[in-house]
């Protein structure tokens, strides 16, 4: 990060965060696990746990509801929860937090509700090429059911966002701008306080996919002025099953229920049901309980450590990464965005990218292989899939040298 | 190590390599894709078959090794044979592929079982797969309408 360039950072102390991971204890194949896989969902550590065990051995109980003793402590739980989300994200109000299912379910949430209410025939959605197809689909789908057309934009062979594209892209019936903080795929960091002045500057709104940036990106919803933002907590070392949707007041305020049911309501007759205010008004049904507490956890786990100190960290791994990578004959990194974070995307001549995760894993080194859920991305540079390695909080060099070693047997194999 | 070497046989290589009967197929014939949207497998096998024989079987298409040398080792085992005979063929090899790693190779499969190390990957079975897949979705089309198969 530019910032933390100018200062001296303290160092994350990376031996001291592995140990909260029992699971990285756990050898594969005979070997030292080096999970290189957190894009796709990081491990989980012992405080996120505990607090999900202690959740369910002390203080079960369903929420909102019943008068009893057990009932009060699995609310006050579920609702410091959401506190502890709106507080990691600055929003300014816990009420503009709603819970979800994950990243996607928030998107579909927004879809939706601009869907029914907001889009008609002639409107418009912006997207980027950078999407996650969770980012894609929900839109295609309120498109077809409003008669909106999707417009996207384009990215350069870096892998960046072509701004004035956008700045063209956003037009009279533009709608929404729906944009990731980061690509999964290639680790690109988006602008966001161009993209949102853009958008703002035509009054359009602003729908931030931050799945990817939540772990290692600060995020602060008030200083960036987004109008929605989605994230998983599956991704930022938290449980899966279980996320947020942030949104301002009035625009959630705006939105329609999303799913009916209890929870959601004010009053029901069957003349006419008058539905509660937010965030419960999108919170229909029993919720994941325990995974909002495991959420709060990993908040928790994540805001007590020195964010500069861990995007430092991160920063000098995928430069190292790069580093080693580029050394590897045959070897190809795709996507060298200006700005890039915590993802090394690769292909090389000599082996396809799923052998290369064959060979890997059985040194022990987990990383991801396919299109990420990003067809596009793949597309567009004219590939069928990549290899990518994807950094978190415990990846340390040695996990770099282990990728960079089990990509020289790679070379044994098929040279 | 030497799951990896059992896996990655010389003959597999090889076949990775120079893929045999690699390229379309000009003139009358029947075809079908296949796609393994996991990990961006595409395969498209062409065939032609005269009264009941195969009388030519290619393939194009990108994919990873196990995907790449399984396509190639079926045209050369499946050409020229009776469709029945084929047919036949594609139940053992299917058989033999999703059978647990100690289990007998059956006899007479050739050079087909240089793949059966692919048993010790459960992963990359369907890589292995995909092109049987997709040689039977080919025999089923018309040769006015190709097929689709996809391995989810």
């Amino acid at each position: 990060m530019a910032d933390t360039e100018l200062h001296p950072t303290p160092s994350l102390d990376v031996e001291g965060l592995r140990a909260d991971f029992p699971i990285l204890a756990r050898p594969v194949h005979g070997k030292r696990l080096v999970y290189l896989d957190n894009a796709a969902t990081t491990q989980k550590p012992v405080q996120v746990l505990e607090a999900i065990d202690r959740y369910y051995r002390e203080s079960n109980a369903n929420i909102h509801r019943s008068a009893h003793w057990l009932a009060e402590q699995a609310t006050r739980l579920y609702e410091d929860a959401r506190i502890d989300v709106a507080r990691f994200l600055n929003a300014r109000e816990a009420a503009e937090i709603v819970f979800t299912r994950g990243c996607t379910e928030s998107i579909n949430l927004v879809a939706h509700g601009f869907a029914s209410e907001r889009l008609g025939p002639g409107d418009e959605i912006v997207v980027s090429w950078l999407e996650h197809h969770s980012n894609i689909v929900p839109w295609q789908l309120a498109c077809q059911r409003s008669g909106a057309t999707l417009r996207v934009v384009p990215i350069d062979d870096r892998g960046d966002i072509v701004l004035e594209e956008l700045a063209a892209a956003i037009g009279e019936r533009t709608r929404l701008v729906a944009i990731s903080a980061m690509s999964n795929a290639l680790g690109t960091i988006t602008p966001l306080d161009e993209v949102i002045r853009l958008a703002h500057a035509r009054d359009v709104p602003v729908l931030v996919d931050a799945a990817q940036a939540a772990p290692h990106l600060p995020l602060d919803v008030q200083a960036l002025d987004c109008d929605f933002l989605a994230f998983s907590a599956h991704k930022m070392y938290g449980p899966t099953g279980i996320g947020a949707l942030y949104a301002k007041r009035s625009l959630l305020e705006a939105l329609p229920p999303y799913q009916g049911g209890g929870e959601m309501i004010a009053s029901v007759t069957f003349e006419r049901t008058t539905y509660a205010e937010i965030p419960h008004r999108f919170e229909a049904g029993t919720p994941n309980i325990a995974g909002v507490v495991g959420f709060g956890a990993a908040v928790r786990y994540l805001s007590a450590i020195d964010r500069d100190a861990l995007a430092a960290h991160e920063d000098a791994l995928v430069a190292y990464a790069t580093e080693r990578l580029d050394a590897i004959p045959g070897l190809r990194i795709v996507g060298r965005a200006r700005r890039k974070a915590a993802v090394v995307s690769f292909v090389s001549e000599l082996a396809h990218p799923h052998d290369i995760g064959t060979i890997l894993d059985r040194d022990g080194v987990a990383i991801r292989t396919g299109h990420h859920c990003a067809q596009p991305i793949m597309d567009r540079y004219g590939i069928p899939a990549t290899a990518r390695a994807s950094f978190g909080l415990y990846n340390g060099r040695d996990d770099v040298d282990a990728l960079a070693d089990g990509l020289a047997g790679v070379a044994r194999i098929f040279g | 190590m030497s799951e990896l070497q059992d896996l990655y046989q010389e003959v597999i290589l090889d076949h990775n390599r120079t893929p045999r009967n690699f390229g379309s197929l000009e003139g009358p014939h029947r075809e079908a894709d296949g796609h393994n949207p996991l990990c961006g497998d595409r395969l498209r096998v062409f065939l032609r078959v005269t009264g009941d024989q195969i009388e030519a079987l290619r393939f194009v298409g990108s994919g990873c090794a196990i995907s790449k040398a399984s396509a190639s080792l079926m045209t050369d085992a499946l050409k020229g044979r009776s469709t029945a005979e084929a047919l036949r063929l594609v139940e053992t090899f299917t058989a033999m592929i999703t059978s647990a790693p100690d289990t007998p190779v059956p006899d007479g499969i050739g050079k087909l079982a240089a793949l059966a190390g692919v048993r010790e990957f459960p992963v990359r079975v369907k890589c292995a797969t995909l092109a049987w897949h997709t040689f039977k979705a080919a025999l089923d089309a018309s040769s006015e309408a190709a097929g689709e198969v996809t391995t989810e």
